[in-house]
């Protein structure tokens, strides 16, 4: 997954679960969760769409990493093989 | 009836902003249209006077249908092709809308119309709406069981379409009680009986702005409505929303939580205990449950807790149940009402049936799904009417402890806060360790301090053996 791809993958996820929140507003680096006001149920459904739309393998131990934007697309690029 | 967009090929005068008589101004707006996807102020295109409204507010009718007769208080227009006949005729094409607040779109100048047959066509548009449709089966089921005649009854959905709460209101009223879609919309979300309210618009029509007039609905849960599988409205639904409607939802729900909120601290005397939980154990055994699994089938901290405080119902009845009556009705079921927090504002606390039943896995999926159904405005009614105890887990916000107030009728609300870290007394030794400060708010008519001591300390001995919750 190229970096366009996981933001888009990203950014769709989060207006799954909080479509009142303007994601190129958010600030990469600050918390996600409470940026967008998720709460751990949010949050956890965030995950799994996350996990669906990027096809990307996401466990508890990644949710840290998943709490920013920054992380998150550093972790998807990573984590995803380039999807053509 | 203006076209107020490409798509739209009806619209429903909401409410007339002018009476007959009155005199208008160019760019006055004289009324207010629903279309399917908003609520739009009609501006008048020329000064004259109101000669009489043709279509009555809560009409749904076609575009280009005439809605009122204007006498130009002037001759003539600049243009040579004014028509010679007095009366000019409030057609779409008479009209501009302004959508919103956006700024105005001014027709190019264009041909009065000669509209030959006025009556007729006022006829044709009554025609349209006094036959309205009921597709939906739930709806005949709905009229059938009421002994309601569907073709007495005024829809006021989408196209004519007959609502569920249309035909509630016929069978209330035995008639249709002269209103607004907007109003009868209000209304419902409110609570508010449209007979017992005095209509200020045409025809002692009732108006969105009358409801504030209107007697004190019942709490909202005293009055749901008896059918199981009703899907509710709430203001959920925001994304296919107006502005305007949202708004009024909104608007709406904060008058409901107003009232159940305001006769809960009037007529409920609270209580108030808290006490602190080590989650050691419980965190450390959802630590070891959630390894490796995905993100679907985790389960939260919240899971726990919310099952710990519904199995303590069992040994602790005094909290579940309601004061009806001047005595406690004890509930042999523990419906565990959720306080679930909308964005954009409000808050509805639907229940998990049976959650003392219910495996923490389980309860988790219910959790979720209830979570979201809330959040999309899919909740059953069923869900709405009977929580017999509520939790709140404010701890979700950052809070470390939350002392709630009751809903009525029920007798008890459990808090919980934020899970955090804490020094601890353990065997005489400090340590480390993840705590939850939990909290009841309970009727004093229903229990005292003692028996609610005892229910938060069940929720304390209980989250110490995770594996059996």
């Amino acid at each position: 997954m190229n970096p366009d791809q996981a933001r888009t993958a990203l950014a769709e996820a989060l207006y799954a679960i909080a479509p009142d929140v303007e994601f190129d507003d958010l600030d990469p680096d600050e918390g996600l969760r409470r940026q967008a006001d998720l709460d751990s149920l949010d949050f956890l459904s965030f995950v799994e769409e996350l996990a669906q739309r990027s096809g990307a393998q996401l466990t508890a131990d990644d949710y840290p990493a998943l709490d920013s934007v920054t992380g998150a697309l550093n972790l998807l690029t990573t984590r995803t093989h380039a999807v053509s | 009836m203006p076209s107020l967009g490409a798509d739209m090929d009806e619209g429903t005068l909401l409410e007339w902003q002018v009476n007959p008589g009155e005199t208008v101004r160019r760019g006055d707006i004289v009324a207010t249209v629903d279309t399917s996807k908003a609520a739009i102020d009609i501006e008048v295109f020329e000064d004259g006077v109101i000669d009489d409204i043709v279509v009555p507010a809560g009409s749904q009718v076609p575009v280009g249908a005439v809605l009122a007769h204007i006498t130009p208080s002037e001759p003539a227009a600049p243009e040579s092709q004014q028509p010679e006949e007095p009366r000019a005729e409030v057609v779409g094409r008479h009209l501009e809308a302004t959508k919103e607040k956006q700024p105005k779109q001014r027709e190019p100048k264009e041909e009065k119309p000669r509209q030959k047959r006025p009556k007729q066509k006022a006829a044709a548009v009554s025609e349209e709406v006094t036959a309205p449709r009921a597709r939906s089966r739930m709806v005949r089921v709905e009229a059938e069981r009421l002994g309601i005649d569907l073709a007495t009854v005024h829809g006021s959905g989408p196209r004519g379409l007959i609502t569920r709460e249309d035909v509630r209101q016929a069978a209330l009223h035995g008639r249709r009680v002269r209103s607004s879609p907007y109003a009868r919309r209000r209304a419902s979300e409110l609570g508010i009986d449209l007979g017992l309210v005095a209509g200020s618009g045409p025809g002692g029509a009732v108006r969105a702005a009358d409801l504030a007039q209107a007697p004190h609905p019942a709490p909202p849960p005293a009055e749901a409505p008896a059918s199981a599988e009703a899907e509710i409205r709430s203001p959920a639904r925001v994304e296919t929303r107006s502005a305007e409607e949202r708004s009024a939802r909104q608007l709406a729900m904060r008058q409901a939580i107003a009232a159940l909120m305001a006769r809960s601290k009037r007529e409920i005397p609270h209580y108030y205990l808290s006490t602190t939980i080590d989650l050691a154990a419980a965190t450390s055994w959802l630590r070891a449950r959630n390894v490796g699994k995905s993100p679907s089938e985790q389960v939260t901290a919240a899971a726990l807790l919310f099952k710990a405080a519904a199995l303590a119902c069992r040994e602790v009845p005094d909290v579940n149940g309601f004061w009806l009556e001047d005595h406690f009705v004890k509930s042999d079921a523990v419906h565990l009402g959720i306080a679930i927090s909308l964005r954009g504002g409000g808050l509805l606390a639907p229940a998990i049936h049976d959650a003392d039943t219910l495996a923490a896995a389980e309860l988790m999926g219910r959790l979720r799904d209830l979570v979201s159904r809330a959040r999309t405005g899919r909740l059953r009614s069923a869900e709405t009417r009977d929580p017999t105890i509520t939790v709140t887990n404010l701890g979700e916000r950052g809070v470390e402890s939350v002392l709630g107030v009751i809903y009525p009728p029920q007798v008890a609300l459990v808090g919980f806060g934020k899970v955090v870290e804490r020094p601890w007394a353990v065997d005489g030794m400090l340590a480390v360790r993840p705590v939850v400060t939990a909290t009841l708010a309970a009727d004093h008519r229903a229990s005292d301090g003692h028996r609610g001591g005892l229910y938060l300390e069940t929720i304390d001995r209980l989250l110490q053996t995770p594996e059996e919750l």
